[in-house]
């Protein structure tokens, strides 16, 4: 590269660590479709005022249950709704749950975690004994026992999977912590006297921030099915607000005379949920070389 | 190994006590009075009388803790509030239920899973290797409630073989008792397979390139010796124990399979209990689920130590 100089070329860009990931992930052709279904999902979310064809809420007692048509191209369900409609607006409360939920679990479950990797002592003892008992329910169990105690609502939906989602981030932001903190840079940041807070802040967290990126990926995608789950139990989005879940829970009880109210609904559960999970373990192969 | 086991039952101790008070800790949940909140929709002034006693509802929470704490202890987890029966015996009569749809969809999960795993290994980055990929993506994204209104659909009311729903015991009848569960221990087995399935292949890649395995190969031995009796054995060891870490998939699959399927097991007491809003038998089954998690993990770890030489030493 001297040489180079010396000669007078021009030297070769050096990419940050950033843009090689960024360039790894657009590589890989399944993280890009996820990313475009992703992408797909949401501005279905945010213009489903205007491309849903029907009110999803308006009742049609001459259209009940009608098969796919011109008109309902996705069908109308048991008191006569368009489930195209429903399924458009109820990308909604899918991808809102998801994301609000994963929100609640990294609002709550990174600070702890730091502080449990980066004070240790008795901290560490009391974090790690309360997450290893989280972890001991089963994720959906506890949602589930959550979402019933604080009542069934959407919010209360989402704040039940953020916080039964909550100790893997814990757990993970803990591990990451134990191994960044004894390296050389931090070790040289507390040398030249910076805080604890300031150390934890600009140097420990920055790095411990790829992993997490991809837990949360794949947190999203759980937390879709979750949401899903609690409502298809009538414990999530409460009717007649347009939810997958509950339209397939209602479903259920037509599927002899009425298959198509089942099958969109679940397809695009399915699809919201495989995008995460194709974007979710391209970021993790283009965040960690080794794992690719 | 002694000395293993007596550490992880000690280390055991604190996670049950935690998970005691979390589980103790979701009644503080219930907005208002929980007496009142527990009694139901009724709200009999008996039974809110009786709840507040029961729960010693007028003493300060640590103290009410320890009463309940003791309880448990007692294996009284409290009485259905809707049944008016313990929920211990409540639990104990739904569980054989749960337990045969859990093992036999954990039978197929180990079929499909731990077979496309090896296949996916032996011929990597072929079209069959792409298959079992994609077939792992499908079993982690479908959600299983989806797949088993698309099951009925197909098998109960488009063809006609299996029933679409309702349990026959197989005291009662054998036959009738797999048909009921065959398509629902399918639908809980697919996440599960699929868990499996990226495992395998990882474990098999890994002692596929291994230098006995070369070894094995230079010695003229057929590939399929090679594959099954050499690299399988030794890629099973992590594999057994993954089956032990499922448990809480199985479990939490359960309460929407059973749900679907009309299955009268453990995860249709959850949501029949939330539904009437009988709190205790929530919390019942939580408990009880969360322990049986770490009893089993324990046995996994136990297991994990018994099957692999190395860990012994």
């Amino acid at each position: 590269m001297a040489a180079a100089a010396a000669i007078g070329m021009p030297l070769p860009r050096e990419l940050t660590p950033a843009r090689r990931a960024l360039r790894r992930l657009m590589r890989r052709r399944g993280a890009m479709l996820g990313l475009g279904l992703v992408v797909f999902f949401i501005a279905v979310a945010l213009l489903a005022p205007w491309i849903s064809p029907h009110d999803p809420l308006a009742t049609s007692w001459s259209a009940v249950r009608k098969p796919p048509s011109r008109e309902y191209w996705f069908g109308t369900d048991e008191i006569g709704r368009d489930v195209l409609s429903r399924v458009i607006w109820g990308a909604r409360a899918s991808l809102l749950a998801g994301v609000v939920s994963v929100s609640i679990s990294l609002a709550v479950g990174v600070p702890i975690g730091m502080a449990a990797g980066y004070i240790g002592r008795w901290v560490d003892m009391l974090v790690s004994r309360v997450t290893d008992a989280m972890l001991a329910c089963p994720f959906l169990i506890l949602a589930i026992a959550l979402a019933a105690f604080l009542g069934p609502s959407l919010t209360n939906a989402m704040i039940a999977i953020g916080i039964a989602a909550t100790p893997v981030f814990v757990r993970l932001t803990r591990a990451q912590v134990l191994a960044v903190k004894v390296e050389d840079y931090v070790e040289a940041a507390r040398a030249v006297g910076n805080s604890h807070m300031r150390i934890a802040l600009r140097h420990v967290l920055p790095n411990v921030v790829s992993p997490l990126i991809v837990q949360a990926t794949l947190a999203i995608a759980a937390a879709v099915i979750a949401e899903a789950s609690l409502s298809f139990l009538g414990l999530g989005q409460q009717p007649p607000a347009p939810s997958w879940g509950s339209m397939l829970n209602t479903a259920k009880n037509y599927v002899e005379n009425a298959p198509w109210m089942a099958v969109w609904p679940g397809a695009s559960i399915f699809l919201l949920v495989l995008s995460f999970n194709l974007l979710g373990d391209g970021l993790r192969d283009a965040l960690d070389p080794r794992h690719g | 190994m002694l000395n293993f086991l007596l550490k992880r039952l000690a280390a055991i101790v604190p996670t049950l006590f935690f998970v005691s008070v979390l589980i103790f800790g979701l009644q503080q949940l219930l907005p208002g009075d929980p007496a009142i909140a527990m009694a139901g929709e009724d709200r009999d002034p008996n039974v809110i009388a009786y709840l507040r006693a029961k729960f010693h509802l007028d003493e300060p929470l640590p103290m009410r803790y320890v009463y309940w704490a003791k309880g448990v202890l007692h294996g009284d987890l409290g009485d259905s509030v809707r049944i008016q029966e313990p929920v211990t015996q409540l639990i104990l009569e739904k569980l054989p239920v749960t337990i045969e749809l859990a093992a036999l969809a954990m039978a197929i999960a180990l079929v499909i899973g731990i077979s496309a795993g090896i296949v996916s290994a032996v011929f990597r980055n072929s079209a069959l290797d792409y298959a079992a990929n994609l077939f792992a993506l499908w079993g982690l994204s479908t959600p299983n409630f989806w797949l088993g209104i698309l099951m009925i659909l197909f098998f109960s009311v488009r063809l006609g073989w299996l029933p679409a729903s309702g349990y026959v015991s197989p005291f009662e009848d054998l036959r009738a008792n797999l048909a009921a569960m065959i398509m629902p221990a399918f639908v809980l087995g697919n996440a599960i397979a699929a868990v499996l399935m990226r495992h395998t292949r990882s474990a098999m890649l890994q002692v596929l390139s291994a230098d006995y395995v070369r070894t094995a190969r230079a010695k003229g031995l057929d590939e399929r010796v090679v594959v099954l009796r050499h690299a399988l054995r030794n890629a099973l060891v992590p594999i057994v124990t993954l089956g032990a870490l499922e448990f809480g998939t199985l479990l939490s699959g359960a309460v929407l399979t059973e749900q679907v399927f009309s299955i009268p097991g453990f995860g249709k007491l959850i949501v029949d209990a939330v539904f009437n809003r009988d709190y205790s038998v929530v919390q019942g089954v939580v408990l009880f689920t969360a322990t049986a998690y770490i009893l089993l993990n324990l046995l996994a770890d136990v297991a994990y130590v018994l099957i692999n030489p190395r860990m012994r030493s």
